[in-house]
Order: structure tokens, then sequence, then C-alpha cells
């Protein structure tokens, strides 16, 4: 029912969208920007090659018997099927050639998994669906999101989910672009521990030949040395869940000068929102500031379980219009988003959000789709059930 | 094998006695009409999953969500791959086990006639409560074929229970079927049938039935263990609680590498009866052939974790399970050379079984090179969840597994039907088939080679072109199993009628008795010199 009734519409999208197919796509493993990505494709074209002299031999035997040995030409068939001796060589130089592959690919497999002597440390923890990352010698963390805007890929012309945006436009990095990336510096070997906070995710950039799962409950290691500067793109590879396609890894390589001036900038930045907080307590937002801060982080953060209209995915995510929790008790509604609810997809926001935000998206959540309840949710109502008092 | 004599006409078919109407297919206890039953579902089975396969396929048609959400486009990988997994390739395999295994070693019917009809009709209803959760709040399961915890217990919807109970009633088909094959082999082989007599068939399809009853089990316990993380508090694959959800990876790979040979080593049987008859010559290296079966089947216990190399083992169990994973090529060469030395020197021709027959050595040996590619563990983190996997199993899955199938089918359609199949027909069928698989799947290695990760319902601009190309593919190739059904259904209504041998350099028990096969066959044992 559903492939019928929107054919309809994907007939003339694919027409307007013609355009897109600018973008070249390598036919080959990329080479990267590491010394192990380099030794990694080497090593996949020589099983490659070796493969294709095997297939050739093996092909070409084949077809020069279905060209010759066929009854139309008048052929009588032979007669034998069984030699001892021909079966021992075909069981004895394939485990040679096997012999010549485990060799190299035993010496890069143990220089990746050399986790030694980092310079730089960096914890990575994955989440439905989104990157966190936390720098173990500096003093910064933060969350990194799909940076495309859902009109570009939600193209279903509002019939499902009650969006009823306009197509938009496409960009060069669709589905490969994020809020803030991971910065690491140039020539230093980074190591990054994997983890998860809910189900298992994978992050993967082909660049550097990396690609680890992220076990909730485990860490596991990787690492890299990257030598030249630059923006590096990849994605997440384990299905996790109904985003899975759209939390994509951008790194941005940097020279150490520029990769210091950069954590000095962005450690003074966190201190000093750090200290904003403190400010925002004794504040008073208004309502349509805090429905317009609201509505955006809603739709950043919750929408993609909840849905833009609130409705949530029946029997998968509970829908927020006219929910008891929206509708009810404040500080009821303020546990659930600070702390999430264990056992269930319903992550903890507290540390993922400012207080302001959280505040915004609280009131948001309790006035927006007839939910009108009229309650403000101010910072300092958050904070105070952050803090249990 | 030697030359088989038959003392008997076995000219029993106007005793049979079988209900009429619907109750002959429901009390049934033929092997023949249970066969028919496991072949004609597992096409059904097929069309079903392969029109989910469509459903993929069209939203990968283009760039953006178009048709369906991603929520639904997880339902639709993760039933599809249950469905052509359990419901299509497997029951097809046992159908053919069924209507060939007893005809083959000279056996009036499978041993265990009861059981053998119980353990085809709970299928259905197994299908039926894992198709009938799409339908339901919530969805069916959206965690992949593969259903990795913590996904498919904290995270799943409410519908898990269905796909758990569902996935039971399959297991214990399979094993009940397992059982019924090898009590059969092992006891009602007619005189003179000994072990290394048997058609490749046989052997195959034993040691498979043994593989069957090693490893379903193994399922039953994932299975049960998820049910129990997910509504009874048990904390298996929870770290919270004390659990590993790598273990269950683990267990559901234990499981799931022997599974994956279960689906091919009867099409190695299937193959070696085809090739040899066309090429009317014998089939080369006989007992290498078998024991190199038993060498793939022992060693797919011990490559599990080559599904793994991602998860964060330690450097010696990479190194173990890579090697111990590229040990079975050697096995798995000796096959596909002894099918090329049985036809050099014969005299071969190209009817549809040998055309099937002969694309399955081609493509599945291309598969078998990229699983020999994938089994290099550094290379393989880059290729891991990519569609360079998707590429390579569905290479050994549908041009390995099903046109085996659809080989067997043509092979014995004749035996069966006591027609001839529309020779024409076949071969147009042979022909989309052939030019779509590869359309659909080849330029899957590119795309997986770029970057492209698979379970994904929408993409970066850059791998739009081909997926393109793939959808068109998997348009025509769903297509043109149509024709398939048009020739089955065109024989078992008519046709040129089949003589008792219809293949000129065809050998074996099955072809001493007449075409259409009686109702009852070897009902006094033949004597096998």
């Amino acid at each position: 029912m559903k492939l019928t009734r929107s054919t309809g519409w994907a007939i003339p999208a694919l027409l307007a969208t013609g355009n897109v197919m600018a973008t070249e796509m390598p036919l080959n493993m990329t080479q990267g920007v590491t010394d192990i990505s380099q030794r990694t494709y080497d090593l996949h074209m020589t099983i490659f090659y070796i493969c294709c002299v095997i297939a050739v031999v093996v092909f070409g035997m084949m077809f020069i018997s279905i060209l010759l040995h066929r009854k139309s030409r008048g052929v009588t068939p032979a007669t034998f099927h069984e030699s001892t001796t021909i079966e021992v060589i075909w069981t004895a130089i394939p485990f040679l050639i096997l012999i010549g592959m485990a060799i190299p690919a035993t010496a890069v497999l143990t220089e990746v998994e050399d986790n030694s002597n980092a310079d730089v440390t960096v914890l990575v923890t994955g989440s439905q669906w989104k990157w966190h990352y936390k720098y173990h010698d500096y003093d910064l963390e933060y969350y990194s999101v799909l940076a495309t805007p859902r009109a570009q890929y939600e193209n279903y012309n509002g019939m499902f989910n009650g969006n009823s945006e306009i197509p938009q436009e496409k960009g060069e990095n669709y589905l490969l672009e994020v809020d803030r990336p991971l910065v690491i510096p140039a020539g230093k070997k980074v190591k990054f521990l994997m983890t998860s906070d809910d189900v298992i995710h994978s992050w993967w950039v082909p660049e550097f030949a990396i690609k680890q799962d992220a076990n909730p409950g485990f860490i596991n290691e990787a690492w890299t040395k990257v030598d030249k500067p630059g923006i590096y793109r990849g994605k997440c590879t384990e299905l996790c869940g109904k985003d899975h396609g759209f939390m994509p890894v951008v790194v941005i390589v940097k020279e150490q000068a520029e990769f210091d001036a950069w954590m000095n900038e962005q450690v003074a930045i966190a201190a000093k929102a750090k200290a904003e907080e403190q400010k925002l307590l004794s504040m008073q937002m208004d309502m349509s500031e805090l429905m317009a801060l609201g509505e955006k982080t809603y739709l950043a953060s919750c929408a993609a379980c909840h849905q833009p209209n609130g409705e949530g995915l029946q029997g998968v995510f509970p829908g927020l219009k006219g929910s008891p929790v929206a509708l009810g008790d404040m500080r009821k509604h303020i546990d659930t988003v600070v702390n999430g609810v264990s056992g269930t997809a319903m992550q903890a926001y507290g540390k993922q959000l400012g207080l302001k935000e959280l505040a915004a998206v609280i009131t948001y959540e309790r006035n927006a789709w007839g939910n009108n309840t009229g309650d403000a949710v101010q910072a300092k109502d958050v904070n105070a059930v952050m803090k249990g008092q | 094998m030697s030359t088989m004599t038959d003392t008997h006409a076995h000219d029993h078919d106007h005793h049979d006695h079988k209900p009429a109407g619907i109750t002959r297919w429901l009390y049934t206890t033929n092997h023949k009409d249970i066969g028919s039953m496991y072949l004609w579902f597992s096409f059904i089975m097929f069309l079903v999953g392969g029109a989910m396969a469509m459903v993929i396929r069209a939203e990968l048609y283009q760039p953006g969500l178009q048709i369906v959400d991603p929520n639904f486009f997880n339902q639709m990988t993760t039933v599809h791959g249950l469905v052509m997994v359990f419901g299509a390739v497997m029951p097809a395999f046992v159908g053919l086990a069924n209507w060939m295994v007893p005809m083959m070693i000279g056996a009036p019917d499978m041993a265990l006639p009861r059981m053998n009809n119980w353990s085809f009709w709970i299928l259905p209803f197994a299908f039926a409560i894992l198709i009938s959760s799409l339908f339901m709040e919530g969805g069916g399961p959206n965690f992949g074929w593969t259903f990795y915890a913590p996904l498919s217990t904290t995270y799943s919807n409410d519908t898990t229970a269905l796909f758990v109970f569902s996935v039971h009633i399959m297991g214990i088909s399979s094993i009940m079927g397992a059982i019924n094959v090898i009590v059969t082999i092992f006891n009602l082989r007619a005189p003179g049938m000994t072990f290394m007599k048997m058609p490749l068939f046989v052997w195959t399809w034993l040691i498979t039935a043994f593989l069957l009853i090693a490893v379903m089990p193994v399922l039953a316990g994932t299975v049960t263990m998820v049910l129990t993380d997910k509504y009874f508090g048990t904390s298996f694959f929870d770290a919270a609680g004390g659990g590993d959800p790598v273990m269950f990876q683990h267990i559901f790979w234990f499981f799931g590498h022997p599974e994956v040979y279960i689906m091919i080593l009867p099409a190695f049987g299937i193959v070696s009866a085809i090739i040899p008859t066309f090429a009317r010559k014998p089939l080369f290296g006989y007992s290498s052939m078998v024991y190199a079966t038993a060498s793939i089947a022992l060693l797919s216990f011990i490559v599990w974790a080559h599904h793994m190399f991602t998860t964060g083992m330690p450097l010696a169990s990479e190194l173990f399970f890579m090697y111990a994973t590229m040990l079975i090529s050697v096995p798995t060469g000796v096959k596909v050379f002894n099918w090329v030395a049985t036809m050099w020197k014969g005299a071969m021709t190209f009817e549809t079984p040998m055309l099937f027959a002969i694309a399955f050595v081609v493509l599945f040996t291309i598969g078998g090179l990229s699983g020999l590619m994938l089994a290099i563990t550094p290379v393989d983190f880059q290729y891991h969840d990519t569609y360079f996997v998707v590429a390579h199993f569905h290479y050994v899955l549908v041009s390995g597994a099903i046109f085996s199938i659809m080989a067997g089918c043509y092979y014995w359609l004749p035996k069966w039907t006591g027609h001839m199949y529309d020779e024409k027909l076949g071969k147009t069928h042979f022909w989309c088939s052939l030019i779509s698989v590869n359309v659909l799947f080849f330029p899957m290695h590119f795309v997986g080679l770029a970057g492209m990760p698979r379970r994904i319902p929408d993409y970066s601009l850059q791998f739009a072109d081909f997926n393109q190309i793939i959808s068109i593919g998997g348009f025509a190739f769903g297509l043109s199993q149509l024709i398939f059904l048009a020739v089955v259904i065109k024989c078992v209504k008519g046709g040129e009628k089949a003589p008792a041998k219809p293949w000129e350099g065809a050998e074996g028990l099955e072809w001493e008795v007449p075409s259409p096969a009686p109702y009852h066959t070897f009902s006094t044992p033949p004597e096998v010199k």
C-alpha cells in the first residue's frame, strides 16, 4: 500500500532531482591518508589481483571446455573420472597461495592493533543517533549531530510524519555533514576509545581505515596518525535503529599550532557557557522566547523519535501530543527529559543540552500541538530537578 | 556410481489410495506430496521476500526518503532476510530432499512420514506469525535478520515476542526435517547402495542435516535469551546486569556460519548431479567431493567470528579466525576444480538445467573469491558492513543457492510432472535471470568499496547513479522469476510426454521409475550393483 500510494510522487521527484547525480563515485577502495590505510589498500589490491588470476585460470578452462567439448561438435565424451595426483596438486597449490596471502595480512593486522604510545586520546561515544567526543587531555566534550536539514532528505511531500515542508535541493555533503566535527592534530598518534550509551554503533572513517564497533558497557580501542590536514567524512556502519543512516562522522585534521589555538578557544567557550548557566538561574524567559528556542531544540534532538508533529511512532516511540507526561506533573516531565527512562530508548538529555534549551524544549512540549498547559518552564526549575531539590 | 539394475517394474501407481481435495494435502505422509508442498511454499515465500526487496530497491532508487520511512525500511530489510533464508532457500532444499532422496537411494518414502507432515505444516504458521507482525502496532522486527542485542532487546518494538516465537517454529521444523533425512539415509538405502555409491545430492544433504541438528538449537537458545532479556529482566546481553552484547554475536554466528553452509551444501549436490548428466561424463573425483563437503562442514564450526572482526577482538583471535576462514577456500576450490574437470573432454549440451548449473559455478566462484577477500582481517575493516558484503552474500545465495534450486527444478520437473518443460521459455528465464542478477549485484561491489554502508534507507549523492542501476537490475530480476512460475504451471498442466529418463547422460535410481514418478515408488527395493 505504501508503495503504490507514493510512486506517483516519486516519479516527478526523480525528474526534479536529476541534476544531483553530478558527483563522481570512485570505483575502488580509498587509499586514504594514513600509512595504515595505504597498506590496507595495497593488501586489498594484492588479494584482488590474485583472485583475478585464479578466476581467469578457472573460468578460462571452463570456457575452453564449453567451446570445444560440446556435443554439437560431434565429440565423444572421455571416461576419466579420478586422479589422486591431480586432487593433491589442486589442494596443495591453493594452500600455498593462501600462505602467501596470510603473511602480509598478518603484518598489517599486527600494526593496526598496536594501540600503544598515543599522543592524544579521544573517547568516542555513540548514541541513537549522534556521536559524542570527549578529549582526555583537555577539558572539552561535545555532541556531533547530523547537520543536513530534514527538508533535504524527507521527500515524502507531506505524506508521512505530517511533514509538509517543500523538499530542499540536496547539498554537496548531503548526509555527510555534522554541526560540530571532531578535531584532531596532524602528525600525532591519536587513540580513540569507543563505547556506546545504548545500542551497538560503529565508527568508520574510510580514509583512516578505522572501523571499530562502539559497544554499550565496553571500551574498544583504535588509533590513527594523519599527516595531511583536511576534512574527512565517514558513517555509522552498524545498524543502530531507525536513523542509522543519519549519523555521519566528520573529522577535521589541523596542524598542531592551529589545533592548539582551536582547542584553547573551545575550552574558553565551554567555560564561559558554564558560567552563563549560573546567571540563567535568576533569569526569567518569556513564553514566546521559550517556545521559539524550544521548537528549534525539539526538532534537533527529539523529533527523530517523537516526530515533528509530536505523535511519535505507534508501538515504537510514544507520542507527546496529549500524553500524560507532557500534560501531567511538570517535575516528572523535567525528570524524564533530564534523566531519561532506563530500559527504553529515552536518553538522558541532562548532559546533552544546556539548562536554557532544556527549559525551552520542555515548555515547547507542554504547549505545542494543542498541549495547552500554559506552563513556562524556567532554567531554575530544571536545575532544581537536576540537583534533586 | 556403478550401473544399477531394477528387476521389477514398479507399476503400483494404479493402487494409489489418496484422499481427494484438501485433506490429501493436510493428512499426507507421502514424500512426493510433502516435497511438492515444500517447493510451492518456498516459491511463494521467494515472491513475498522478493516483493520486500522491491520495496527496498524502490526506496534506494534515488537519494532522499521517498516511499517508506526509515523504520519501515528496516522492517523490510529484516523480514526480507528472514523470509529468504528460512522461508525460501531452506524449505526449497528440504522440498528437493523430500522428493529426491528416497528415489535416489531406492527407498519407498521418508523414514518418519508423520513427522514429515508435521515439519511442513508448522512452517506456514511460523511465517504467518512473522509476516502478520508487520501489520501490528509498532510493526514487525526492524533490527536486521541478525537481530543484534541490545537493538533487539531493550530497544526493540513490542512485536519481538512474535519474531522469537516464529523463529522457534522454523527451527523445530528444520530439526525435524534434518532428523528425517538422516534416519532415511541411514536405514532405507536399497541393498547394495553403500555410502560411497550414494549420489552427491544425498551425501551433501546428509552432512547438511547434521549441521542443522548441531546449530538450530543454538539459534533457539539465542532467541530465547533475547526473549528473556526483553520481557523477563535477564541480562545475558546487557552490560549493566553483567552481560555482554558481543556474546550475542558469538552465539548467533556460531549458528549463523554453519547456517550459510546449510544453504550451499545441497546446492553443491544438485550441481554435481547436473553437470555429469549434460557433460555425458562421470563426475570427476567423487570421493574427493565427499571429503571436501565434510571438510567444509567441519571448518564451518571454527570460523564464526570472521563476521565480527570490528567488535574489538584480541589480535590472537583475529589471526585465528582469519587463517581458519582462508582455509575454507581449499575444499571449496577442490569442488570447483572437480566440476570444471567433469566438463573437460565431455560432450556437453546446454539445456536449461545445465545453463543454470554453469552459471552457478561461475557466479558462486565470484562470491567465493570475494569471500576470500573478506577473510583478510585488516582489509575486512574497510569492507565490513558495506555493500561489498551485500554483494558477496547475494552472489553465493542468489546466483549460488537459488540458481542451483532453479537448476534442480528444471532437471527434475519431467520426473515430477511427467511432462517436458518448455525449453524456449526456460532458456528465456535463464538469460533474463543471468543478466539481471549481475546488473543487480555486481555494481554493489563498487558501491561498497566506495564506502556505502549496508542497511541505510538513504545515501550520500555520489552513490546515486549506481543505486539506480542496481534498482533497475533488481526489478528486472524480480520480474524474470514470473517467467519461472509460467514455465512450472505450463509444465504441470501439460506438454510433451517425458520418458522415464529424459536426459541422455543421466544416471541414478530416480531415472529408473516412470515419469511422472508414481505415487509410491520402490515399494520393493531395487538391487544396486
